[in-house]
């Protein structure tokens, strides 16, 4: 137990550290934040002031009624996250001088000096050619020179490294005891290396130098690829597909699993709910049943359904199933236990009999909980799809992007995010839309 | 639509008016009213915690048809179990009631109700609400219709009708609520404060709306309230109930209300018996809430 708190103990420090370490960012962040809304406000009072009812109320602040979202707000918000994202990436959407520093690239030089056993010194230039990725050019050539050191040249990719057998030419090798002292007249040592405008020098166990190109400040497309290296992913997968499957056959897949998934739990779960909120002996029955699935987060049923059901198409449809059916009953026994008595009573007292007050009172009355259960229900199953295509499937969006990362193709892993959170969106506004149409009375009772 | 005198032979006509006249008929051979008769209701219940509450004890009551009975009386006085009891949601541990010649066991279109609020059916325009009760019967809508249009009429909310219910105020909510009531032609309408969240003015309106509504189509009513003023405007006859265990205290026959049938009800109180009658009957209630907050202080 106590091994436990200690290990935990130390993630938490590990954690606090690098949460410390992300401040001066966030700080920047909260700054930028506060300069627009100045810059905003400066900007408005040029123009023609408006005067609605908010604009004249004198207390807003903990007025919930006159916190209205606003709109250049979420504008500068959404841009200025494309333009960060451009900007430590390189994009060539973005003017050049919005670019973060980038990597080096191109030609330059370093000097080192080698020591002899006797103590003697000799300086040689490296000539260094960096390129970037996808390019091969020959190595610079260059002439010796005079002297125990010969100048040598070098060829590398940028964000990566490489090692210069620096005695491979000269007079005076490592075998011989000579090793290199200095880099561009500053001293080096195994724990000590230098870094050059160019990148950074450091001396091998073996004697050898490694040289890293200077990397600046932007990311390597591996880690952020560009937004427009995203956009092109996008088109050239959804025309030629990604390993031989189409963008529209994986998004086709996942939206089918949710959709039939949901369907079969609305099915059973909105009966459920309302047996359970018309029967006490239903209520009693499946009230433990239901209390205690819905905490199961249905990503924890996954291993269970593939052992059970394997990776098919029914094992997924299945966990979906579960997920939305809890929902759906909690959902529908809540808008049955929600109507208020003197509906059910009033429809007694004019005639009707139990079927018609199913019919016309309390199903029409559940129908605005039943919609928010059915909103709740979609969101989950939209990511617990993606989570078990993650762990295994064949074909769908989580899939696509769990294979892309293993082969390293971090444009096609960000467009399958992105194009998880633009359909989870939709489907949640197209739930909203549907009910401001299907249950306008929703809130009215 | 009231039950036809007496001696008039039963003619033609619909289901519901021929149980009316076969009433009649069986009212002229037992020498009975037609009407309801409430006969020593009792009404007792176990609490969880091992004890009980008595809420009605002995309460007799004839309400002749066309009768206008307003029911006062403190919290806890048992007046919405009365109610409730009538409308046939509650059944009583004693007692019985009777209306027009038969046993009430169960709620019935035959007795309407009128809630204070939140009762209409939202999900439905204006129109579809008032014509629940013919729809649910089955009348054909053409039929039901001609009913709607007329209701909306009376009620002053033919402009209305395809309105949903939750664009309308308070006080038209409460006209819907009526009309959808009378649309079901009950024997006897109960009203559970039906004008208790209405404003001042709406209330006063929708007073005389009531009266109106009374007179024009003779049902019996029972009208629940808190309000000493409505009572008295309202009621025909006015009960008091007292509390613990729930009873009649004081029953009143009562002028005003056929004076205020088509009249100005500002008039109407101006009546030298109004004010009297007003102050005693808040003595009354104002004793029996004093009783109960001594009794509390007492027990605590």
């Amino acid at each position: 137990m106590g091994q436990i708190f200690s290990d935990l103990g130390g993630e938490l420090v590990t954690l606090v550290i690098s949460v410390l370490s992300a401040l001066p960012y966030i700080a920047i962040y909260v700054a930028v934040i506060m300069l627009a809304y100045f810059i905003f406000h400066l900007v408005k009072r040029r123009l023609t002031p408006v005067h609605d009812y908010t604009s004249l109320k004198t207390v807003t602040f903990g007025d919930e009624s006159a916190v209205v979202s606003n709109k250049v707000a979420s504008v500068v918000s959404i841009v200025l996250i494309f333009v960060i994202w451009g900007s430590f990436t390189g994009s060539e959407w973005l003017p050049r001088f919005l670019h973060a520093p980038g990597p080096f690239v191109g030609e330059a030089s370093f000097t080192y000096t080698v020591e002899t056993e006797d103590g003697t010194r000799d300086d040689a230039t490296v000539s260094v050619l960096v390129h970037p990725k996808g390019q091969k050019p020959e190595a610079p050539v260059v002439a010796p020179g005079d002297g125990l050191a010969k100048n040598d040249s070098l060829v590398v990719q940028s964000y990566r490294s490489t090692l210069l057998r620096w005695d491979a030419n000269d007079e005076v090798t490592r075998k011989e005891g000579a090793k290199v002292v200095a880099v561009d007249g500053e001293p080096i040592s195994r724990d000590n290396a230098v870094e050059t405008k160019i990148g950074r020098v450091a001396l091998t166990d073996k004697g050898t130098l490694n040289f890293a190109p200077a990397t600046g400040m932007q990311m390597e497309s591996i880690w952020l690829p560009a937004p427009e290296s995203v956009w092109r992913r996008l088109i050239s997968v959804s025309r030629d597909g990604y390993q031989n499957v189409t963008l529209s056959e994986h998004l086709s897949y996942s939206l089918f699993r949710v959709i039939v998934g949901f369907a079969l739990g609305a099915m059973v779960g909105i009966p459920l709910g309302y047996a359970m909120g018309l029967s006490d002996w239903a209520r009693g029955w499946f009230d433990p049943i239901v209390e205690f699935m819905r905490p199961v987060p249905p990503l924890a049923l996954i291993p269970l359904v593939i052992i059970w059901a394997g990776i098919g198409e029914q094992g997924k449809i299945i966990l979906l199933f579960l997920a939305a059916l809890w929902i759906m009953a909690i959902g529908a026994r809540s808008g049955v236990s929600g109507v208020n008595i003197s509906k059910v009573h009033a429809a007694y007292s004019l005639g009707a009999n139990k079927r018609q007050i199913l019919r016309h009172v309390i199903i029409p009355n559940s129908l605005p909980e039943i919609f928010t259960a059915a909103r709740v229900a979609m969101g989950v199953c939209w990511g617990t799809v993606v989570a078990a295509e993650l762990v295994a499937a064949e074909k769908g969006v989580g899939k696509m992007i769990v294979a892309a990362s293993k082969f390293q193709d971090t444009d096609i892993v960000l467009m399958g995010i992105i194009l998880i959170g633009v359909i989870g969106f939709g489907i949640d506004m197209m739930m909203r839309w549907a009910e401001k149409y299907l249950v306008p009375w929703k809130g009215k009772g | 639509m009231a039950c036809p005198a007496l001696f008039m032979k039963p003619i033609k006509i619909k289901r519901r008016e021929n149980r009316r006249a076969h009433a009649c008929w069986a009212e002229r051979l037992i020498g009975t009213m037609t009407g309801l008769s409430i006969q020593n209701l009792s009404m007792r219940f176990d609490l969880p915690n091992g004890g009980h509450v008595q809420a009605l004890k002995d309460v007799s009551l004839d309400l002749k048809q066309g009768e206008l009975l307003s029911v006062l009386g403190p919290s806890g006085c048992g007046k919405t179990t009365l109610l409730n009891i009538v409308a046939g949601f509650l059944a009583p541990t004693e007692g019985q009631m009777i209306l027009n010649g038969h046993n009430v066991t169960g709620p019935d279109a035959e007795r309407g109700m009128v809630f204070q609020q939140g009762a209409l059916f939202e999900w439905m325009s204006v129109r579809d609400n008032v014509s629940f009760g013919p729809d649910m019967k089955g009348m054909p809508k053409s039929e039901s219709a001609e009913i709607v249009d007329h209701l909306l009429d009376v009620v002053g909310l033919q402009d209305f009708k395809e309105k949903m219910v939750y664009e309308l105020s308070g006080g038209m909510q409460q006209r819907v609520a009526l009309a959808r009531c009378l649309a079901n032609d009950p024997d006897v309408i109960l009203m559970d404060e039906p004008l208790g969240a209405l404003d001042a003015l709406t209330r006063e309106k929708m007073q005389s709306l009531v009266l109106k509504l009374w007179k024009e189509t003779g049902k019996t009513i029972i009208l629940i309230t808190h309000s000493v003023e409505e009572a008295l405007l309202l009621g025909e006859r006015l009960i008091v109930m007292a509390p613990r265990p729930g009873r009649i205290h004081k029953e009143y026959r009562l002028p005003f209300a056929d004076m205020g049938v088509g009249a100005d009800l500002r008039e109407v109180k101006k009546h030298p018996d109004y004010a009297p009658t007003r102050e005693e009957i808040l003595n009354m209630i104002w004793n029996m809430e004093e009783e109960i907050m001594g009794r509390t202080e007492e027990s605590a």
